[in-house]
């Protein structure tokens, strides 16, 4: 007798939550660009999770849907974001964002 | 709709130019399907005049309502103006297609903004009209300052839309769907037990819209990302890319279920209005550099939109972004010849235009007097329409602070008209910038309009209607 056991939903509002404020955390406090980007990445994962855990709790293939059209945007921008980085390696030779100091006040 | 598919047909075939080699007729080209999309958009007026507007697409995710045609038409029209103001923008010819492409591109996303029915349209309009702005704010590619606003704007906005996201989510997550009729009906049904989870979506939702229309807490991104972008990118951000921001705000939070849960959110919204008006103003007034003083005065903007939007006034968010899409562009114009001629934008090189170039002085007095509100400029009753609404709507301390961040207002558009026509011409800074003929049909059409709707404001305020 295999017996399902039923994980509530609640518990992947709270997981989908907490990496959503470590995605937050990192996009704060980490200075350089490329960990800055896998920390926005990590943000809209913890929202593709928390989408597919709600579009199976409410019987509704249209969470599932808003999760491929997050995917593929995600991907243009992180394409755009990475060739912006390139450009800026190629003028200063750095990925850190202390650099970005030049406009002040 | 019909906007929308000729905006993007025509990015589409910008794209193909590079590959057929016609280049040089890109730009007559645009131009026409510009004029187009305008006629497409407000063939709803000639054609179907008296009717009720409510045109669905896509099943059910756009819809053409009176305020989505009117604000896709200012947005097409703002774009047509910036395109023929900002031919030295797409002079460098190996990327010029790109830059056509990007253009039009972002202001499918723009036009998108306008009509979305659904969350999905939300989220894909946002972004359709971000991505393309993120490359064109670096597109000056060895310049240091363009490259940083590029990085800039961008980690912020993909930042941003993460908690957009989130939002929406969790607002998912609560009603079930992604259609904002059917939320709205979810929150009229369920008045008074709305789930936390809700409230908590649409706190993630605001964070991300105030972050894209660069409201204070979260305006610290867009002075420096409008002073390093090139001159003419940044007169795009600050009028289509705030028309259609301001105009998707406006639109989600004027669903009777969102504005049934005013309480809730009105609050919030309230501090942040009287945040960024004085932010904005009190910024503005100590910079000495006009672009950035712009960009500082852009933001403080968005607090009297955001203050329409409080007070549930889409008529007067309309007007008011018209006005200051028409002032705007007529600012940046006249700074990018300014630029062009001295190299730079301090305060300075404005002294004695009055002397050397009195139409551009000219020009830009008015837009200044219509950015202060001064009658009989649009800016005027742009101002006094928001403050009517509010005052009607019980925001009665909101009016008070706008009054006090107009009148700083006042003083700094007044520094540059004063350094215009009572200071002296700097020594070496003599010659006369002019406006080439593109530029000057801009100046005289956005002068034209700043006159036209502040005389006559009923014009298009009774489109409305």
């Amino acid at each position: 007798m295999a017996s399902t056991i039923v994980i509530p939903i609640e518990w992947y509002l709270w997981l989908s939550a907490t990496l959503f404020s470590l995605g937050v955390l990192g996009v704060l406090f980490r200075r350089n660009a490329i960990v800055i980007l896998m920390s926005v990445e990590l943000m809209l994962n913890a929202v593709n999770l928390l989408l597919a855990a709600f579009s199976s709790y409410h019987a509704d293939p249209n969470g599932q849907v808003f999760v491929f059209f997050i995917m593929a945007v995600a991907a243009a921008e992180v394409a755009v974001g990475l060739a912006i980085l390139i450009m800026i390696y190629r003028n200063t030779k750095t990925t850190d964002v202390d650099f970005l100091n030049k406009l002040k006040w | 709709m019909k906007a929308i598919l000729v905006l993007s047909g025509l990015g589409i075939i910008a794209l193909l130019a590079e590959l057929f080699r016609f280049r040089r007729v890109l730009f007559p080209l645009v131009l026409l399907g510009l004029l187009g999309a305008v006629a497409a958009a407000l063939s709803y007026f000639w054609f179907d005049e008296g009717k009720e507007w409510n045109d669905t697409y896509v099943k059910g995710m756009l819809v053409f309502d009176t305020f989505s045609i009117l604000s896709s038409s200012v947005i097409i029209i703002t774009g047509l103006l910036w395109l023929m103001m900002s031919q030295s923008y797409f002079k460098e010819e190996s990327s010029k297609t790109d830059h056509y492409a990007l253009f039009l591109f972002s202001m499918a996303g723009a036009v998108t903004l306008t009509c979305y029915n659904n969350m999905t349209m939300l989220f894909l309009g946002i972004e359709m009209l971000s991505i393309p702005l993120y490359v064109m704010a670096g597109s000056k590619k060895d310049s240091l300052a363009s490259n940083e606003a590029a990085l800039k704007y961008f980690l912020l906005g993909a930042f941003s839309t993460g908690f957009l996201l989130f939002g929406i989510t969790l607002i998912y997550g609560a009603t079930k769907s992604f259609d904002l009729p059917t939320i709205s009906t979810y929150v009229t049904d369920h008045a008074g037990e709305i789930p936390g989870l809700f409230h908590a979506g649409i706190v993630m939702l605001l964070v991300g819209l105030l972050f894209k229309i660069s409201a204070a807490p979260f305006h610290f991104w867009a002075p420096d990302v409008y002073q390093g972008s090139p001159t003419s990118v940044t007169a795009f951000m600050s009028t289509v890319v705030k028309t259609a921001a301001v105009a998707g705000f406006a639109r989600l939070f004027a669903y009777p279920g969102f504005m049934a849960d005013a309480a809730f959110w009105g609050p919030i919204l309230a501090v942040c209005v009287v945040l960024t008006i004085m932010v904005g103003n009190v910024f503005a007034a100590v910079q000495n550099n006009v672009k950035r003083l712009l960009a500082y005065s852009s933001i403080s903007h968005a607090g009297f939109l955001l203050l329409a939007i409080l007070s549930n006034a889409p008529g007067s968010v309309i007007y008011y972004t018209a006005a200051y899409s028409l002032a705007s562009l007529a600012a940046f114009a006249v700074l990018g010849i300014i630029m062009q001629h001295s190299g730079d934008d301090a305060m300075e090189r404005f002294n004695g235009l009055g002397k050397r170039s009195p139409l551009l002085a000219f020009t830009l007095t008015l837009a200044l007097l219509s950015m202060a509100g001064i009658p009989p400029t649009a800016g005027f009753f742009g101002k006094y329409y928001v403050f009517m609404q509010a005052f009607a709507s019980g925001h009665a301390w909101l009016v008070l602070a706008g009054i006090i961040g107009s009148l700083i207002g006042v003083y700094y558009y007044f520094r540059i008209i004063i350094a215009m026509y009572f200071k002296d011409v700097p020594a070496g800074a003599e010659g006369s910038p002019a406006a080439n003929d593109l530029q000057q049909l801009v100046l005289f059409i956005t002068s034209l309009g700043i006159l036209v709707l502040g005389i006559m404001p009923d014009l298009l305020l009774n489109l409305f209607k």
